[in-house]
């Protein structure tokens, strides 16, 4: 088998579990976000991947072969650390060139590979500085030439992107994306940015609390969460709880057709507020009545939130699209049935 | 927090009562030293005042000169031995638990507050022929006869090693701890083993640490008097060992004192370099 396994990973500190029973199959050329809350175990994962950590129990496999107790410095992974860990008594060329030099590649092939690799992170010429000369994001850039200077199996990059400011974030997310397609390079990028997720991976893994809860595309973990964490967790939803009855939905407010609902018993339904529809009469189908409570014109996008007997419900509308409605006006909140989906309780 | 520099004379205050006692138990002390290391000695007596170099003409002697490389050189290898074991054994300790590093560290403490003498006579007995550690040697068959390993220059070497290796531990213990963890993980996931990150990375990353702490048990061991007297032979004599012969056998004040001076003026020069040094780690 091709690509990267994880075979029932699992890692304990004592009583406490970090990382529950983990299954996970990577194929070759991935992007891959480990997404979640912090202490969720997705550094925890990638420490095991890496080699810094051994797991408790499971294994790991790279192309069948089985790799759980080979040491990191044989593994032969790029990784770029939260801290970024450059090596502050080397020179910028000297921290890119070091993977080469304590494996003994000759002085001129050194050059030439720093030289290469400061192309590949568009910052050629800098070799001589200090790394204290350099700023954030050109930390940044030199930290992952020095994790890609040996060529890499896997590139592993631990909260690469969280010390630099919102604006230079969102541009790297998209270099960082360009340069792993360029490469086709198997990427795991752990990240608490749900946007940086939808950015870059080809594969999001949503985790809570040492558990993988969805692994699957950016749009199908948006459009078609496995649960209400993960539904909570990436973008804005609304979260409806209520009893099957009659092959419809009964929430307070009203009922709802809604398809792939269980056959009876509770039941949880999530809705993108983009997907909410905002109608100035309270009847019709799939409507639910409501109050406006708070309408915020965000200039992109405007942002309505709707009291749906005692719940705030959010809707968001298109500038072009927005209803003509204000604050305190009683309106309907249509659910299009095929918006809704149901979630296991 | 706000810091701002003294401006008035009662913004000094609070360092008033620290100068008054330096002034008085240093530099007060440290004058007359200076002004003894002048005066003319009497012969069969004391010594009277004067202004004479004569004191310090005397350091232009074979005998001097030779006493003076051997401290220093005694010293240098000190510092060097101390920093080679203290180095690795701080950087494992960095990495224990909390709780485990505490411990070792008010250990080390502990030895640090046993007196030069009870080291020097504890030495003695271990490397002596009748009780010390050869025995053991003989005992597991590695050696055929007990023998004496004291008095010589290893047991001295031993025995101010022993000394100075808690406080090189302690002075180390700061600059490793700050190490960022990171930096060892991140060579090893370059292709370093432990050992050789250690290497490449642990080391060179704190080299102006390292300078600064030989430097500082350089001028330590400098000053050590007790142990080369108590486990080396004559030979094996520093130059403090000398102050104190001139001082309180020979009755040669003027003379200790020159030496005395001297050997405080290399110290200071020395204690100025590492500050240099470390002020250039910091700026870095």
């Amino acid at each position: 088998m091709s690509g990267l396994a994880l075979d029932g990973l699992t890692k304990r500190y004592g009583s406490f579990t970090a990382l529950q029973p983990t299954h996970l199959t990577i194929p070759h050329g991935q992007f891959v976000c480990l997404l979640g809350p912090s202490g969720c175990g997705k550094t925890t994962l990638l420490r095991m991947v890496a080699g810094l950590d051994s797991p408790t129990e499971g294994r790991i496999l790279l192309d069948g072969t089985d790799i759980t107790h080979k040491p990191a410095h044989q593994r032969n992974f790029g990784m770029v650390f939260q801290s970024l860990a450059l090596f502050p008594h080397l020179t910028v060329g000297e921290n890119i060139a070091y993977p080469l030099r304590i494996r003994g590649v000759p002085k001129a092939d050194q050059g030439r590979e720093v030289d290469r690799l400061l192309g590949l992170v568009r910052l050629p010429g800098v070799a001589d500085r200090a790394v204290s000369q350099l700023s954030g994001g050109q930390r940044q850039r030199i930290a992952i030439a020095r994790a890609l200077a040996l060529s890499p199996k896997l590139f592993l990059l631990d909260e690469p992107l969280s010390a630099l400011d919102a604006k230079l974030r969102e541009a790297m997310q998209i270099e960082l994306k360009l340069l792993q397609e360029r490469l086709g390079i198997t990427t795991i990028v752990v990240t608490h940015d749900q946007r940086e997720a939808m950015t870059m991976a080809d594969l999001v893994v949503v985790m809570s609390q040492g558990r993988v809860r969805q692994a699957a595309s950016p749009i199908d973990v948006y459009r078609r969460p496995a649960d209400s964490f993960v539904a909570d967790f990436i973008g804005m939803t609304n979260l409806l709880n209520g009893h099957v009855s009659a092959g419809s939905l009964a929430v307070e407010g009203g009922a709802l057709a809604v398809p792939g609902l269980p056959a009876s018993g509770p039941a949880t339904i999530s809705v993108r507020p983009e997907e909410l529809r905002v109608h100035r009469e309270g009847a019709g189908p799939n409507r639910l009545p409501g109050t406006v409570s708070f309408i915020r014109d965000l200039g992109s996008h405007v942002e309505m939130r709707i009291d749906v007997a005692g719940r705030e419900m959010i809707a968001v509308a298109t500038p072009q699209d927005r209803p003509m409605v204000e604050p305190g006006q009683r309106v309907g909140v249509e659910l299009p049935p095929t918006s809704c989906v149901v979630l296991p309780s | 927090m706000m810091r701002q520099a003294p401006r008035r004379a009662a913004d000094y205050g609070p360092i008033a009562f620290p100068a008054a006692m330096l002034l008085l138990f240093f530099a007060v002390p440290f004058g007359l030293m200076i002004a003894v290391s002048f005066f003319q000695r009497v012969e069969g007596g004391f010594y009277e005042p004067a202004f004479v170099w004569s004191n310090y003409a005397r350091f232009l002697s074979v005998f001097f000169g030779r006493v003076l490389s051997f401290s220093m050189l005694l010293a240098a290898g000190v510092a060097v031995l101390s920093v080679a074991l203290a180095f690795p054994f701080t950087y494992l300790l960095t990495r224990l638990r909390r709780r485990t590093q505490v411990l070792w560290l008010v250990f080390l403490l502990s030895v640090l507050s046993l007196s030069e003498v009870i080291i020097g006579f504890a030495w003695a007995t271990l490397l002596s022929a009748n009780a010390g550690l050869t025995n053991l040697l003989v005992m597991l068959g590695l050696m055929d006869a007990p023998t004496s390993l004291s008095p010589g220059l290893g047991a001295v070497l031993v025995g101010i090693v022993y000394q100075a290796f808690p406080y090189t531990v302690l002075v180390l213990y700061p600059a490793l701890s700050r190490l960022d963890p990171t930096l060892m993980e991140a060579a090893r996931t370059l292709g370093s083993s432990p050992l050789k990150g250690f290497f490449t990375v642990v080391v060179p990353a704190l080299r102006n640490s390292i300078v600064a702490t030989l430097i500082m048990v350089f001028v330590f061991a400098l000053g050590c008097y007790l142990l080369p007297q108590l486990l080396g032979r004559p030979q094996h004599w520093t130059l403090s060992v000398l102050i104190t012969d001139q001082a309180l056998f020979q009755a040669n004040m003027p003379f200790a004192a020159a030496m005395a001076v001297f050997l405080v003026l290399v110290s200071l020069g020395l204690v100025g370099l590492s500050l240099l040094v470390g002020k250039k780690e910091n700026a870095a």
